[in-house]
């Protein structure tokens, strides 16, 4: 039962991938990935149960928080590009 | 009717979490097939909220059931609360992110009032 879900969680991870290679703009390349790593969290605490190790959720926990913090710091990078595109900074800074 | 009672919570447990994860994974993959078909940024990031939020609680939510009243269920309860509150904040930041570069949603065909009523008629 839980080799079956870890194997559709794999399939929701590689449609992810195939959405960021084809994504056209930097977002939904950010989405995509924002959506593998929420799919690893769920692929890490079902093949815990699958091996019967429950110390698998730690890492699924921490995994979560780091996710959503990079995907913040990505976000933030890009917002910066789009600012300095609309606003060039002086040439003498 | 001894074998009954020690076998139904056990029967129980089991069909109800496997319901869960059935359900989980259908919305997951249902999801990313909406990210992958839909036509624009804006609406593939819904898709994206219903795998992330839904479908996680769904799956977590089975195993919670699997594991019972022990730490393992806390665990899973953090991460479900992590995820809850982490992934629309994510989806948020997202939106607005897209909305700074100026990432234009897609153009919905525009029915005009009359042809509306053309094609509605035949």
């Amino acid at each position: 039962m839980f080799a079956a879900a870890a194997i559709c969680i794999l399939v929701v991870m590689a449609l992810a991938l195939a959405r960021a290679f084809l994504g056209p703009t930097v977002c939904d390349r950010i989405l995509a990935v924002n959506m593998f790593g929420t799919k690893t969290v769920l692929l890490i605490a079902v093949y815990g149960f699958l091996t019967g190790r429950p110390d698998f959720l730690d890492i699924a926990i921490t995994y979560a928080l780091i996710n959503f913090i990079g995907v913040i710091a990505v976000l933030k990078f890009v917002e910066g590009i789009a600012d300095s595109e609309q606003q060039p900074r002086p040439d003498e800074f | 009717m001894d074998l009954l009672p020690p076998l139904f919570p056990d029967l129980l447990l089991d069909l109800l979490s496997m319901a869960l994860l059935i359900g989980g994974v259908f919305l997951s993959i249902s999801g990313a097939v909406g990210v992958i078909r839909f036509p624009d940024f804006y609406t593939r990031l819904h898709a994206a909220g219903v795998t992330d939020t839904l479908s996680a609680g769904m799956i977590l939510a089975g195993l919670m059931l699997q594991a019972g009243f022990t730490l393992v269920t806390v665990k899973l309860l953090f991460i479900l609360i992590f995820l809850w509150y982490t992934s629309p904040v994510a989806s948020h930041a997202l939106a607005r992110a897209a909305m700074h570069t100026r990432v234009e949603p897609a153009e919905a065909e525009v029915i005009d009032a009359d042809q509306g009523d053309e094609s509605s008629a035949n």
